[in-house]
Order: C-alpha cells, then sequence, then structure tokens
C-alpha cells in the first residue's frame, strides 16, 4: 500500500534557508508526522522538528502544511492528492530556530502577564461547591493544548511584529475568558486588563483562530466576542456602568 | 566547548516537567528555596498531558464509604502485594488533600449534583474514585501545575522584581549527567537541544521526575520523551533501580492504522460500559477472571450489565480487573486465533451509550478514533491490543522523602520511582502518585538542602561530564541511532515483552549487550544545533541501560505476577512475593541482586481478611501477622 | 523595513502564503454578493417611490416617519417634515436606514466578513495581508464597533415594526382582515429572519445570560442562553439569509407596487 510521497521541505535556520525537494515512502494511515520522521531515519537524520504525543494531545508538532498551520500528528497523508507536492514549512509568526522548529517564547512570556487564578481567602481545600454548568465555559477553554496555531495564524501579530508587544493572542484571550469565568475567581479587573493591558481591542474577529484550533476550541465565538461584550460592560455602556455603581452586583461585573 | 559553558547555581534541580517534577518544583519554592525545572520538551508537554482517565483520590464524593484504607487496599491488590506498604498508605492517605489543592490552584473538575468533585468508576478500584476533567485528566493536572508555576512567578516578581528569581524553566535541555563530589550530589550537566551548547547546573539536590520507559519498546503508548532518562542518570549516579521486570502492558491500545499503534484508549471507555469481545462476538473477559478476584467480578453478563446502574448488589464486570489481567486476556485471546485481521480485539462502547453521551464523556477519544483512524466510536466498535504503557519498577527510594537509596541529594518521584505500584499499578494511581509523592520529593530535597547546604563541583567531575557530550562527533563507526533504537525495541518487545520465556530473556541479554558495544560507534550528522540525530544518541544510551536491567530482573524471577509473565512459570508465587529484584551499574554493566521486601506493618496487615491474604502470602508470613 | 512574515528572524520564505487551496473564492464570493445588495439598496433608498401597496410596505421605509410618506405607509405617524438637500428630496428610508445599517455594520459576523474581504485584513488565514500598520479596533473610528449593543437594541425595534407590518398584511387592498397572500408571506419570512439574525447575535447572547458569572444561580437564563447559543452557532447564515430576505421582501414590494406583478391572493 506504500505510495512516493514529494515533499518540499523548510530547511535552514534564523539567518537563511529554503525549500527542498524530497521523496519519501508513505503507507496507508500514515500521518505527516510519520513521513517526516521516515525522512529524519532515512535521509536527513538531523531534520529539526519538534513532536511529543503524536496523538494530538501536546501540540508540540505545530508547522505549516500547504500553508495551512496543523498539527503534522493529526494530518493524514491520505488527505492529500496522489501527485499533490505537501509544502512543510515552520510557523511564520515566530522566528525559526531551525528546520520545523521555531522559537515560541513569545507565548510563555504572555502566559507571565496574565494574572493568575485567584481563589476566595477564606475556601479551605476540599470546601469548594461548583455547579457543572457553571464550570463548563471554563472547561472548553481549558482543552487548549498550547499548540499555539492560533497564535501562528492571527495576522495581528503574523503580519505585524511590533504589536508582539501589546497584543496576548488568542490562547491568553480564552485563559482571561476561562478566569471570567470562572465561579469562583475574585480577581475583578480581567475586563479591563484584557482591553487595556492585553490588546483585546486590536482584535478584529476575522476567527482564523477558532479555523485552526485542533481542540475545536470555538475561540472567537466563546471566548473573545463574549470579553468584547464584558469589556463594552465596564467600559463602553454607560447605562450598565451607571447600573454597576449603583447596585454593585456581584456576579454580573 | 568546555570553556564557554553556561553555569547556573540552585538549590535543588528538578529533572522532569511532568506532574511529579512540577509538584516537587511547587513544594521546594513553597519551602524558600530556588529551583531550576528542566524539561526535555517544551513547558507543559510533558506526557502526564496523556493521562486520560482521572486521579484516584477516595474522597468519597461519590460513594462516601470509600476511604484512604479501602484505596490502599485496592492499590495492594492491584500490585499483587508486592507495593512498598509504606508508599501506599502514604499515596492512599494524601491523595485526596492533593486534588483537593489543585482545585485551590484553579483546576475546574468535572463536578457532582452537590458540587463537589465527580468521581469515576475504573480497574481495581472498588469504588468510584477518579476524579476526572472529561478523558482529558492529565492535561488538566499539567495545565494546571504550570499555571501554578508562574502564579509563583509573578509573586516573584512582585516581591523580588524578577520574575524568575526562585523558579527557572529550562525547557529543551537534556540532562546527561548527575554530578557527585565528596560522595554527595553536586549538580548536573547537560546541553539545550536549541543550540547543543553545554550547561552546568550546581545544586546539591536533585529531584528525578522522569516519567517512564515505553519507548525502550516498539509498541507503546508513550511519546518520545519515555526513554528511562532519570532510570539510567540514577544508576549512573549509583543509584538503585527496584524491580525492573514488571511493565505495565495497557490492555487497550490502538492497533490500527500501524501510525498511531500503541496509542492509548482510555480505560474510561471500560468504566462506562465498553465491553471487550472477540471475532466470535464472545464477551471473553468472563473466562480469565482468576480465582483472587471471583468474589468482587461478575461471572455472567446479567450481573454484568446490571452493575452499572446498581453497584451496591452486583459484582463488577470482568472489563474492570486490573490492567495485566486484561492485557493478558487480550494477548491469549489474539494469540487463539480469535483477534481481528489487525491483531487486536473489539472494544464497544456504542452499543451501550447514547451517541451523545460518548461525545461528553469521552470526547477526546471519540476525536481520536474519529480523526486518526477514521471509525466513529459512537457507531462502531474499536479494535483495541496491548501496548507498553507504564514501569512499575524505577529508583529505589525512600518512601517518606522520596531519598534515592545510596545517593545522598538524589531524590526521586513519579513514574521513575519504584516500589509504589508494586507489581502492577491501578488506572488512576499514577496521577496521585505523581501528587503524592512529587511533593513529598520536593519536601525531602528542601530539608536536605537546609541542613547538608552547598556541594561545590569540582572541575574535574564537569571535564568528564563534558567529554561524554562531544564524544559522538568524534566516533566514526557509521553506526545509525535511528537503526540501532529500532533494533532495540524490536528486541524488548520479542523477546521481554507481555510474555516472557527463560530461552528468550537470555537470548535478548545477549542482544542487548551487542547492541550497546555497537553504539560506541553511532556517527552523528551534521552539527550540534537541533539535532535529533545527536540527541538520540543519549537516549538510546539511556533506554540500552533500562532494557538490560529489565531483562536481568524478568531473568531471576521465575514466576509470574503483575506485569511480569514467565510463560515457563505460569503461577504466582509466595515466596518470590517477598523478593524485590535490585539493579545497579557497575560502569560496564547492570547487576541484578534479590533483596527481602520490607514486612507490611501490623495495622496495615490487619486492613486486609486474612484468607485474602493467604493467597498472596506464604503460612509464615500469616503466621507473623506484620511487623510491629 | 519588513515586517510580519517577512520579519528579520523568521524563516526566509518569499510567497505571501503557500496555501494551494482557493482560499481567495471566499472573499471574493462575499465581496460579490455584500456589493450587489449595496447597489441595490442604495438605488431602492434613493428611489423613494414603489414602497408601499396597500397592505404591504417595504422593509427599506418602514416606519416611514415623514410627511412626504404616501398615505397609510406611516405606522408611527409623520413626526418628520419633508427635506431637501440640493433640491432634492430626502428620501424617507434615509431617516432610518441608519439603524439596521448600523445593526449589520457593527455585527460580529459581518465584521469578519468584510474586514477579510473588503480591507484584506487579513484577506484569509495564514495569507499576509498587504497593510503595514494594523491597530484593529482600538482606536476611532473602528472602536465605535463597541456600539454593537445599541445597534441591537434599535434592531429589536425595528424587528417588532417589521413583525407589525407583517401582522397587518393579513388584509386585503381594502384593508379588511382575515385574508393571506404571497405578500403576507414575504413579510411573515422577513420578520422571521430578522428576528433569528437578532436572537443568535453574540450581543443578544450575552445580555440574556452570557455575562452572569454563575448559571446555576439564574436557571432560566441559563436556559435561555443555551437556545441563544444554538442560533449563535448559525448567525452567519442567519445573518445571510436575513439580508437575501429584506432585499427579495423590498423588490416584491417594489414590483407589485409598480404594477408589475400582482400579490396573489390565497383566501
Amino acid at each position: 500500500m506504500a505510495r512516493k510521497l514529494n515533499l518540499r521541505i523548510w530547511r535552514g535556520n534564523s539567518v537563511d534557508g529554503g525549500l527542498q525537494n524530497i521523496t519519501v515512502d508513505a503507507n496507508e494511515g500514515e500521518v505527516v508526522l510519520d513521513v517526516i520522521h521516515r525522512v529524519q531515519a532515512e535521509q536527513m537524520n538531523d531534520l529539526a522538528v519538534r513532536w511529543n504525543c503524536k496523538a494530538g494531545k501536546c501540540g508540540s508538532c505545530s508547522m505549516e502544511i500547504n500553508g495551512k498551520p496543523r498539527l503534522a500528528c493529526m494530518t493524514q497523508v491520505a488527505s492529500f492528492e496522489e501527485d499533490e507536492t505537501i509544502t512543510l514549512t515552520p510557523l511564520r509568526a515566530f522566528p525559526v530556530i531551525k528546520d520545523l522548529v521555531t522559537d515560541v517564547s513569545f507565548n510563555y512570556k504572555k502566559a507571565m502577564e496574565i494574572p493568575a487564578y485567584e481563589a476566595p481567602a477564606n475556601l479551605k481545600p476540599g470546601e469548594a461547591r461548583m455547579q457543572q454548568v457553571d464550570v463548563e465555559r471554563s472547561q472548553e477553554f481549558r482543552k487548549c493544548i498550547e499548540c499555539f496555531l492560533c497564535q501562528d495564524t492571527c495576522h495581528v501579530i503574523r503580519d505585524h511584529e511590533e504589536n508582539k508587544k501589546s497584543f496576548a493572542g488568542p490562547r491568553f484571550f480564552i485563559r482571561i475568558a476561562e478566569l471570567d469565568m470562572h465561579p469562583l475567581d475574585t480577581l475583578r479587573n480581567r475586563k479591563q486588563k484584557a482591553q487595556e493591558e492585553h490588546g483585546l481591542g486590536m482584535c478584529n474577529i476575522t476567527k482564523c483562530c477558532t479555523e485552526v484550533c485542533p481542540e475545536h476550541i470555538r475561540i472567537t465565538d466563546n471566548a473573545i466576542i463574549p470579553m468584547k461584550e464584558r469589556v463594552v460592560d465596564v467600559k463602553y455602556d454607560p447605562a450598565r456602568w451607571l447600573g454597576s455603581k449603583i447596585r454593585k452586583r456581584d456576579g454580573i461585573l | 566547548m568546555t570553556n564557554s559553558i553556561e553555569r547556573y547555581k540552585y538549590d535543588i534541580l528538578v529533572i522532569g516537567a511532568g506532574g511529579a517534577g512540577l509538584r516537587a518544583a511547587v513544594e521546594a519554592r513553597e519551602a524558600g528555596l530556588k529551583v531550576a525545572i528542566i524539561c526535555k520538551s517544551l513547558f507543559g508537554k510533558a506526557h502526564t498531558v496523556m493521562a486520560e482517565g482521572g486521579v484516584a483520590a477516595s474522597m468519597g464524593n461519590v460513594n462516601d464509604s470509600d476511604n484512604w484504607m479501602v484505596h490502599f487496599r485496592d492499590t495492594m491488590r492491584g500490585g499483587k502485594f508486592l507495593n512498598h506498604y509504606r508508599m501506599a498508605e502514604l499515596h492512599a492517605k494524601e491523595a485526596p488533600e492533593r486534588v483537593w489543592e489543585l482545585e485551590v490552584w484553579g483546576a475546574l473538575f468535572d463536578r457532582t449534583e452537590e458540587g463537589k468533585i465527580s468521581q469515576r468508576n475504573f480497574g481495581g478500584h472498588e469504588y468510584p474514585r477518579l476524579a476526572h476533567v472529561g478523558d482529558r485528566t492529565g492535561l488538566e493536572l499539567i495545565r494546571t501545575m504550570q499555571q501554578r508555576i508562574v502564579a509563583l512567578q509573578q509573586k516573584d516578581a512582585r516581591d523580588h522584581g524578577d520574575a524568575e528569581s526562585f523558579i527557572k524553566v529550562f525547557a529543551e535541555l537534556t540532562i546527561t549527567d548527575i554530578l557527585k563530589d565528596n560522595g554527595k550530589v553536586s549538580g548536573a550537566y547537560g546541553y539545550w537541544r536549541e543550540s547543543g551548547a553545554e550547561v552546568l547546573f550546581e545544586a546539591p539536590a536533585v529531584v528525578l521526575a522522569t516519567g517512564g520507559v515505553g519507548k525502550t519498546f516498539k509498541i507503546t503508548s508513550n511519546s518520545w520523551e519515555g526513554t528511562g532518562d532519570g532510570h539510567a542518570l540514577a544508576l549512573k549516579a549509583g543509584g538503585n533501580l527496584v524491580d525492573m521486570e514488571f511493565l505495565q502492558f495497557h490492555p487497550t491500545g490502538m492497533v490500527w492504522p500501524p501510525s498511531v499503534r500503541g496509542l492509548l484508549v482510555t480505560e474510561s471507555v471500560r468504566g462506562d460500559g465498553g465491553v471487550l469481545t472477540n471475532t466470535d462476538g464472545i464477551r471473553f473477559m468472563f473466562n480469565y477472571i482468576p480465582e483472587v478476584f471471583k468474589a468482587i467480578y461478575a461471572d455472567n453478563e446479567a450481573e454484568a450489565d446490571r452493575w452499572y446502574n446498581d453497584q451496591a448488589n452486583n459484582r463488577r464486570p470482568p472489563e474492570l480487573l486490573p490492567r495485566d489481567e486484561v492485557a493478558r486476556a487480550i494477548n491469549s485471546e489474539v494469540k487463539a486465533g480469535r483477534g481481528t485481521e489487525h491483531g487486536g480485539v473489539y472494544l464497544d462502547v456504542s452499543k451501550r451509550l447514547p451517541a451523545d453521551v460518548i461525545k461528553k464523556k469521552l470526547p477526546s477519544m471519540w476525536h481520536q478514533f474519529y480523526e486518526l483512524a477514521g471509525v466513529d466510536i459512537t457507531k462502531e466498535a474499536m479494535e483495541v491490543g496491548p501496548t507498553c504503557h507504564y514501569v512499575m519498577g524505577g529508583v529505589e527510594v525512600d518512601p517518606d522523602s522520596a531519598a534515592a537509596v545510596n545517593v545522598p541529594g538524589l531524590f526521586a518521584a513519579g513514574e521513575v520511582a519504584g516500589g509504589m505500584h508494586g507489581s502492577n499499578r491501578l488506572g488512576g494511581n499514577s496521577l496521585s502518585d505523581l501528587l503524592v509523592f512529587g511533593r513529598r520529593a520536593g519536601i525531602g530535597a528542601a530539608e536536605y538542602v537546609k541542613s547538608n547546604g552547598a556541594n561545590p563541583v569540582n572541575e574535574a567531575t564537569i571535564k568528564s561530564a563534558a567529554e561524554k557530550i562531544e564524544k559522538p562527533f568524534t566516533q566514526t563507526g557509521g553506526e545509525n541511532p535511528y537503526a540501532l533504537h529500532q533494533e532495540l525495541q524490536e528486541v524488548t518487545h520479542n523477546l521481554v515483552g507481555i510474555i516472557r520465556t527463560r530461552a528468550e530473556i537470555e537470548s535478548a541479554i545477549v542482544k542487548i549487550a551487542d547492541i550497546r558495544k555497537r553504539s560506541a560507534n553511532v556517527t552523528v550528522s551534521g552539527d550540534r544545533q537541533f539535532n535529533p540525530g545527536f540527541h538520540l544518541i543519549f537516549d538510546l544510551d539511556n533506554m540500552l541501560l533500562v532494557a538490560e536491567s529489565t531483562a536481568k530482573s524478568a531473568l531471576l524471577r521465575e514466576e509470574s505476577r503483575g506485569g511480569h509473565t514467565r510463560d515457563d512459570f505460569p503461577g504466582m508465587n509466595a515466596q518470590w512475593r517477598q523478593v524485590n529484584h535490585i539493579s545497579s551499574f557497575d560502569g560496564s554493566q547492570v547487576n541484578v541482586k534479590s533483596q527481602k521486601l520490607p514486612m507490611i506493618r501490623k495495622d496495615l496487615f490487619d486492613l486486609f481478611d486474612i484468607h485474602e491474604l493467604e493467597k498472596y502470602m506464604t503460612p509464615e508470613e500469616i503466621s507473623k501477622g506484620g511487623s510491629n | 523595513m519588513a515586517t510580519g512574515v517577512f520579519s528579520s528572524g523568521r524563516a526566509k520564505i518569499s510567497e505571501r502564503t503557500l496555501r494551494t487551496d482557493r482560499w481567495w473564492l471566499q472573499p471574493a464570493f462575499t465581496v460579490l454578493v455584500l456589493f450587489s445588495f449595496i447597489v441595490y439598496a442604495t438605488f431602492r433608498a434613493f428611489e423613494n417611490a414603489h414602497y408601499f401597496v396597500e397592505p404591504l410596505i417595504s422593509p427599506f421605509y418602514s416606519p416611514c416617519l415623514s410627511t412626504g410618506c404616501v398615505t397609510g405607509s406611516s405606522l408611527l405617524g409623520q413626526p418628520l417634515g419633508v427635506y431637501h438637500i440640493f433640491g432634492m428630496m430626502i428620501s424617507p428610508s434615509l431617516f432610518i436606514l441608519i439603524f439596521p445599517l448600523g445593526f449589520r455594520l457593527t455585527c460580529y459576523y459581518y465584521r469578519k466578513a468584510y474586514y477579510r474581504s473588503f480591507w484584506f485584513s487579513p484577506p484569509a488565514c495564514a495569507v499576509a495581508e498587504p497593510h503595514s500598520k494594523y491597530t484593529g479596533e482600538t482606536r476611532a473610528p473602528l472602536i465605535m464597533q463597541n456600539a454593537h449593543r445599541w445597534f441591537f437594541y434599535a434592531g429589536c425595534v425595528f424587528n417588532v415594526i417589521l413583525t407589525v407590518d407583517a401582522i397587518l398584511a393579513f388584509r386585503n387592498e381594502h384593508n379588511q382582515w382575515g385574508h393571506m397572500s404571497v405578500g403576507t408571506l414575504v413579510l411573515l419570512a422577513n420578520a422571521t429572519f430578522l428576528w433569528l439574525y437578532s436572537a443568535s447575535c453574540h450581543t443578544c447572547r450575552h445580555t440574556i445570560g452570557g455575562r452572569l458569572r454563575n448559571f446555576s444561580a439564574h436557571p432560566i437564563r441559563y436556559k435561555l442562553w443555551t437556545y441563544v447559543s444554538i442560533l449563535n452557532h448559525k448567525h452567519q447564515n442567519f445573518a445571510w439569509v436575513s439580508l437575501f430576505g429584506v432585499a427579495l421582501a423590498d423588490l416584491y414590494v417594489r414590483q407589485v407596487s409598480a404594477g408589475s406583478i400582482t400579490n396573489l391572493y390565497f383566501f
């Protein structure tokens, strides 16, 4: 059942590099990562690629396949035409290190900027009571495997290097949404910070993050837009703002 | 190269950034110490993310009859009483607190009606005990811990002006040596995977939390990281490994397509009603209930089916037997010609649960089969077979402090540590193990550092460590590391796999020695920058040591127990239960000796029905009734 | 200086995108359809004729608020006078169109659609955009997108009016109740699509329950939220369907009013 597969792999480093053509065997049922491993074992021993679980659960083998941000372990070889050349490149929103490996440290810096969960001060371990319906929204965002494909595809930083300093990116908007929707989180200025510090307003909801998410998290509809609406509540809605001042109702704002 | 090495000084070095490593780091930081965390891959990608079913802790949220004693009993039973009783005791007692603690750090487990943490049934556990988040519990655990580290770093940034002043994560770094001076740990040596640049860590205490050894085998659920690094580092540092013959073959790995062969199918599929059938359509597990389990497992389909709705009045379905039993049963069915064309059996949940419930309870399984195998598990059966999943053996440690025996300053927690699970681990007990002993290793290391102080590294020690890293570039033998790795996997798979015999094991030992000899001739192409061929050389060295240790231990143990099955010695033998196999390394080969298993304490002994213990222990042991 | 995918340090690849699929198809289609709508709507808004014929009124002109409106078309009276610019009478449509227009312009779905297809920001995922600077919706005028909820409220008012219009269409040419024509169906369909579009709106989803922290404390709002969430999933479809709906309803009324077709009565 083996077939010959034509690949175009980007090889190089931060200074220079280019696409190299190569032909490799592919067996039935294989994914692109399998083929990369065969190239590595047989033809290019030093081909750099990140991977771990090979099951779409760790988010390590992020790369661009035919120009689309994808996980190599979740891309079936069979999904390409017989005579199609498959182009593999590193993520194009981040600095390249070598071959298919990029420097994704941007994301870890951004993670550091999001204020952590703050549990109620007087709640002892084991005493928390939360209803399933109240945790489900945040649970969706906690499915995130941090493959950073959403960060890679987001044009705000992909196409504008200078925006990186002021924009957290979709992965961290879902983190903010997760915490803002967490039934017990006590930090109350996440919405303001999202707009003022993390660049939520830079997002023009073109939904590419949602399109590439391998976990099918509905990033835009369930996290970014609800956060934008929550920002409107506290910053751009005079009626709501006034109401909150008068009634100070917890649990809403 | 040696003149330009990076140097760092820490109080504690944690090698491994999975659940155990991160938990140890959190504890050590909270004790006021400076901690470095080493990950072989990116931060947050550790193999812990693959754990699906849940974390076992007797919180009693779903069934309030549960408590630590029941959990302890289940764990000992599962391990066929080869567990270190003290580890099993600490584990059962402390697991609930460790789970609740995660919640304080932001974990969002699935809930019960009352709003407590929900718990699910799992093989070998008497009551619903596994706290879970759908079937991605490991991810939740790793993310929570990762975010806890970030929270501590944010606090350090506020208090000390630098987020990395007390905890720093070194991602994509391989440790090649634990350094020792004056007979005690003085640090570790390694290199950045990205650049190949060498790094020296000076630290009086090192916590090993490197996980498992699955990549030694051909069919495994482990990722590339499971190369037994910590096992080998400990051996080379003078430490011992205990009971390396015990490997858990998870009964349900995917068997098709070939690229995902070995990939785990969570036990929750069975816990939630999935049944195993052979190609004759027979639910064969009823034929494989061992004598010791007959009292608690149903022997007919009707009762097994009733159990899902009424657990008080019915015995459990045999699909939920401990993993080793199920794995052997599947293996036997396939060998008897009742397996599928891809060498597995059928696991079917589609006839038991409505499609929407399956998607809700087992979302990543649905996803995994749909996207990787083109199988819709809400409509069709899955094809499954055994896959190398977990190593019960590991570094011999002191149960309370997680300190490695023989190596002052070295600690080990999680899968890399041995003893806790005996001859077979129950599902769900690994995540709780990580938390309980990760924390204990953190405390142990912190206390050790506080009472022992720094231990400077000698320049000569550094030099020899550096030479080892340079060596592959100077070798010219032409061996391909990928080819050698594949050969090793064939040997372990065929000769020290799920079923073993003396002749096969002996031949494996010879072959492993041969591969080891040839591995001195591997040649690297390319340079040091992110070079997977170069990286594999160090992994290969570790895997060879692990395989040797496993094979030699397996040869000695002339019985079948848990994760060690000898075709030539099919029964369990009470005499052998009293024996641990201790591996050590003399610089050229692994030596294995027998050591007496510590006798169970009297109060723990008394937790069991005497008739149950009679199935495992010798009459003399029974008459002693445990130690005081 | 090169930025974006051509920034120094990133993998050197000269193509703006390596996508091999027809990624330009969708933006091109969006441009085509939206542009056609704009042309038609502009023509109709300025035409100031053929928008009313008993008992049907075009959604482009309802409510007709100026004293210049044809008799019978002003559901809410005629508070506004007749105004001229450059000697041309301002069409009464222009007084009201701003509201539904604003609703659609600030709609989260349409924003995606026109940012991509008209502004190429980005033209498609992983296709480099042509702009050298980008500030998103952080400053004027795009910060006004945050006014979406006000347009949503206004949109709901219009939905009520257009629903009343549809109910009024259960009459015949002589204002006698109990009749039904193709026109009735057209206006009913239009109102239904508009309600679906509004109800599936992200702002609606937020207002009805999304803003709550604890669903369990508000079971009814939670229930409503789950329904709206289901609709929200199809917001894009409703956005298009209701757009066509409005245009077709207007076209139907226009053709009947101009006498090109006859409004067929069922009873």
